[in-house]
C-alpha cells in the first residue's frame, strides 16, 4: 500500500493541488470581504492581516482578486483542454482511419501549425480575433489541437488493422460507428495524459497572453493580467503584486504537469 | 516529326525528366532530400497563405491606426489607397507574393520602412539572446540529465525530475520579475532590465549584431562588458525553462541507451564507467535529443518573446508584440514568416542529418 503510494505519488500530489484550486474556483470568491474590480483609497498596501497578500495601484485586493482568477483561469484551461482533446482526437481518428488523400492534405496543414511555436500561434490568433474570454480559448485550442489529430491519427493507423477493426466491419457496423465507437477509445490513453499537459500549457499560455496585452485585459481579475500590472512596479519593489498571482499559476501548472507525468507512469505500467 | 528510340541523349524533354527522375530514385538518399524540400516548400507554401489571410482579418483598420485619432473620413481612404487596402483581398495577394519573390516583405505602416530591413536589424539581438540562453540550457540539462539517467530510480533522479516538472511549469515571465527583483532591486547584481546596453555606452561597429561579439572584435572591453551584464539574466531566465524539457529528453535518452547490449558487454569487459557515460553512452543518446531541437527551437523563440518583453530587450519578439497592438500587418507577416522558415529549415537539417546518420529512415 505505502509502496502504491510512493509509485503515484507524483499523481496523487497533482490531483490534491488541483482539488485545492477546484474547491478555491467553487466557494473561495464568496468568501471574500472585497470586490475584485472594487477600488479604494488604501493603494500599494504591504501584505497585513487587513489584506493579506497586499493592495495593488487601485487598492483592490490582491487575495480577493487571485482567488476569483482561479475560477476564470481553470476554466479557461479545462475548456481548452477538453475542446482541443475532443475535436483533435474525432479529426485525427477520422483521417487515420480513412487515410489516402484526405488524410495527405491535413496533415500537411497540420504540419503548417507545428511550423510554428504553439504560443505565437495562439498570440497572433488572438490578435486576430480581439480581446475577450471566448477568443482567448479559441486562439489556445486552435494552438493545441494539431497536437492531439497527430497523436490519435498514429494510434489510428494501427489500431485499424487489429483483428476486432476486421471483425466489427464484417458484421456490418456503418463507418461512423467503427470509427467512434469501436477504434476511438482504443486510442485514447497517450491523449488523456496529453489532455493534462495541454490544461498545463494553456493556463500558461493564457496569463501570457494576458501578461502581453492580449486576451483576457484589465481590469478583469486574472493571473497574468495581475502579474502584468506588478511588472510595472518592477523597480520600486511592490513585489506583493504580481508574486502571489505567480505563484497561483505557478502552482496550478504544475499540479496539471504532476497529473501528466503521474498518468503516463501509471498507464505504462500497466 | 519522326522519333529516334536508340539515341537516348537525343531525347525529348519528357522523358529527359523521367531520366531524371529515375537517376534520383535510384540514390535513397538524393530521393529523401528532393522529398523532403519538396515538402518543406509546399510546408511554406501554405504558411504564406495562411499567413497573409491570417492576418488580413484582423480587426481594426490599420488605415484608422496610422491616421491616427483627429483624422477625417477623407484622410483615412487616402492612406488607404496608399497602403493598397481598398483593393479586393486576392489582388493584395498577389501583390504580396510577389514582392516576396523579390525579397521584399513589405513596408511596416508604422515606421515605413522594409520590414526586411527592420527584421534585419533586430534579429542578432533576439539571436544573441537565444544562443546565450541554448549555451546555458545545454550547461544546465547535460549534468542534469546524465545524472538522472545513471542514478536512475534514486533520490537524486527524483529530485532532478521534479526540478524538471516544476520548470515546465514556472511562467517565464513571473520567474523573470523575481530574477529582476533579486538581481536588480534586492542585490543590485544586474543593471536595471532595459535593453541591451547602459544608456550612454554606444553600440560596438555592426559586424555580426552580436554586441558581445562586436565589442570584443573592436577591443572595447567596457562595451563588451556593459553587453554581457545585460545578457546574463535574461539568458538564465530563458535557460532555466528550456532547460526543463531538455533535462527529461536527454535523461530518457540516456536510460534508454544505457539499457543497450552494447553497454553491458563495455561494462563487462571492464571500460571505466566514466568512460562508458561519457564517450559511448552520451554519443547515442545524442541523435535522440537531435532529432527534439525543433521542439526547444519553439521553445527559445516562444520564450524570447516574453522575455524580451520583461527586459525590454529590442529583438524580433518585441517588434512583433508592437506591430499586433497597431495592425501592423506587414510586420507580424514578415515575422511568422521569418520564424517559420527558420523552424522548416532546422528541421529540414535535422532530418537530413538524421537519416545520413541511420539508413532506415529514408529508406522508409
Amino acid at each position: 500500500m505505502l509502496r502504491m503510494l510512493l509509485r503515484h505519488f507524483t499523481l496523487l500530489l497533482g490531483s490534491a493541488i488541483l482539488m485545492g484550486f477546484i474547491a478555491v474556483a467553487w466557494v473561495g470568491p464568496d468568501q471574500m470581504k472585497y470586490e475584485p474590480e472594487k477600488v479604494s483609497r488604501n493603494t500599494y498596501e504591504k501584505p497585513s492581516p487587513e489584506y493579506r497578500f497586499g493592495t495593488d495601484k487601485f487598492g483592490r485586493d490582491i487575495l480577493t482578486r487571485v482567488v476569483y482568477a482561479t475560477r476564470l483561469d481553470l476554466r479557461i484551461a479545462m475548456t481548452v483542454a477538453v475542446v482541443s482533446f475532443v475535436v483533435g482526437s474525432v479529426i485525427g481518428a477520422i483521417v487515420g482511419y480513412y487515410g489516402g488523400r484526405l488524410d495527405s492534405i491535413l496533415m500537411r496543414g497540420v504540419d503548417i501549425l507545428f511550423a510554428f511555436p504553439a504560443f505565437l500561434l495562439a498570440m497572433v490568433i488572438t490578435g486576430v480575433l480581439g480581446d475577450s474570454e471566448k477568443n482567448v480559448i479559441t486562439a489556445v485550442t486552435i494552438a493545441y489541437i494539431p497536437y492531439f489529430v497527430r497523436l490519435t491519427r498514429g494510434q489510428m493507423l494501427t489500431v485499424r488493422t487489429l483483428q476486432y477493426a476486421d471483425a466489427a466491419i464484417s458484421i456490418g457496423n456503418p463507418s461512423w460507428r467503427v470509427i467512434l465507437i469501436h477504434l476511438l477509445p482504443n486510442t485514447l490513453t497517450p491523449s488523456l495524459i496529453q489532455m493534462s499537459m495541454v490544461a498545463g500549457w494553456a493556463i500558461l499560455d493564457t496569463a501570457g497572453l494576458a501578461f502581453l496585452g492580449l486576451g483576457i485585459t484589465s481590469p478583469t481579475a486574472e493571473w497574468g493580467v495581475m502579474i502584468s500590472d506588478g511588472a510595472q512596479r518592477i523597480t520600486t519593489g511592490e513585489w506583493w503584486m504580481w508574486l502571489y498571482p505567480g505563484a497561483a499559476l505557478v502552482l496550478a501548472a504544475f499540479a496539471f504537469n504532476l497529473i501528466g507525468d503521474g498518468l503516463r507512469n501509471l498507464l505504462r505500467l500497466q | 516529326m519522326t522519333t529516334t528510340p536508340d539515341t537516348g541523349a537525343m531525347d525529348n524533354s519528357p522523358s529527359l525528366w523521367l531520366t531524371f527522375w529515375e537517376i534520383i530514385r535510384s540514390y535513397p538518399l538524393l530521393h529523401y532530400l528532393f522529398r523532403r524540400l519538396g515538402l518543406a516548400l509546399l510546408t511554406l507554401v501554405g504558411i504564406v497563405v495562411v499567413a497573409f489571410f491570417l492576418t488580413s482579418v484582423l480587426p481594426g483598420n490599420p488605415a484608422v491606426v496610422r491616421a491616427g485619432p483627429l483624422a477625417n473620413e477623407e484622410r483615412i481612404q487616402k492612406y488607404e489607397k496608399e497602403m493598397g487596402l481598398d483593393r479586393p483581398l486576392a489582388v493584395q495577394f498577389g501583390d504580396y507574393v510577389i514582392h516576396l519573390g523579390q525579397g521584399n516583405l513589405g513596408e511596416s505602416w508604422t515606421s515605413r520602412r522594409p520590414v526586411q530591413d527592420e527584421l534585419k536589424e533586430r534579429l542578432p539581438a533576439t539571436a544573441e539572446l537565444g544562443i546565450a540562453a541554448f549555451v546555458a540550457t545545454l550547461a544546465i540539462s547535460l549534468p542534469l540529465g546524465i545524472l538522472a539517467a545513471v542514478y536512475s530510480g534514486t533520490a537524486i533522479d527524483w529530485a532532478i525530475r521534479l526540478f524538471a516538472t516544476f520548470g515546465a511549469s514556472v511562467a517565464l515571465f513571473w520567474l523573470a520579475l523575481i530574477c529582476i527583483h533579486l538581481f536588480y532591486y534586492k542585490w543590485h547584481i544586474a543593471p536595471p532590465p532595459l535593453d541591451r546596453l547602459t544608456i550612454g555606452i554606444d553600440e560596438p561597429p555592426n559586424v555580426t549584431g552580436f554586441f558581445t561579439i562586436d565589442s570584443l572584435l573592436a577591443g572595447d572591453i567596457d562595451t563588451f562588458r556593459d553587453a554581457l551584464n545585460h545578457l546574463w539574466l535574461p539568458a538564465l531566465t530563458l535557460a532555466f525553462v528550456v532547460s526543463a524539457p531538455m533535462t527529461k529528453m536527454i535523461r530518457a535518452a540516456m536510460l534508454d541507451v544505457l539499457d543497450k547490449d552494447f553497454i553491458r558487454t563495455a561494462r563487462a569487459v571492464g571500460v571505466p564507467f566514466r568512460q562508458i557515460i561519457l564517450v559511448d553512452a552520451l554519443r547515442n543518446a545524442f541523435i535522440p535529443v537531435l532529432t527534439t531541437s525543433g521542439i526547444v527551437f519553439g521553445y527559445l523563440v516562444a520564450g524570447n518573446v516574453i522575455v524580451e518583453r520583461v527586459f525590454s530587450w529590442a529583438g524580433i519578439g518585441q517588434y512583433v508584440w508592437q506591430a499586433l497592438d497597431v495592425n501592423n500587418l506587414n510586420a507580424v507577416r514578415g515575422f511568422i514568416l521569418l520564424i517559420a522558415t527558420v523552424y522548416i529549415l532546422l528541421n529540414l537539417v535535422i532530418d537530413l542529418l538524421y537519416s545520413l546518420i541511420d539508413p532506415r529512415i529514408r529508406l522508409n
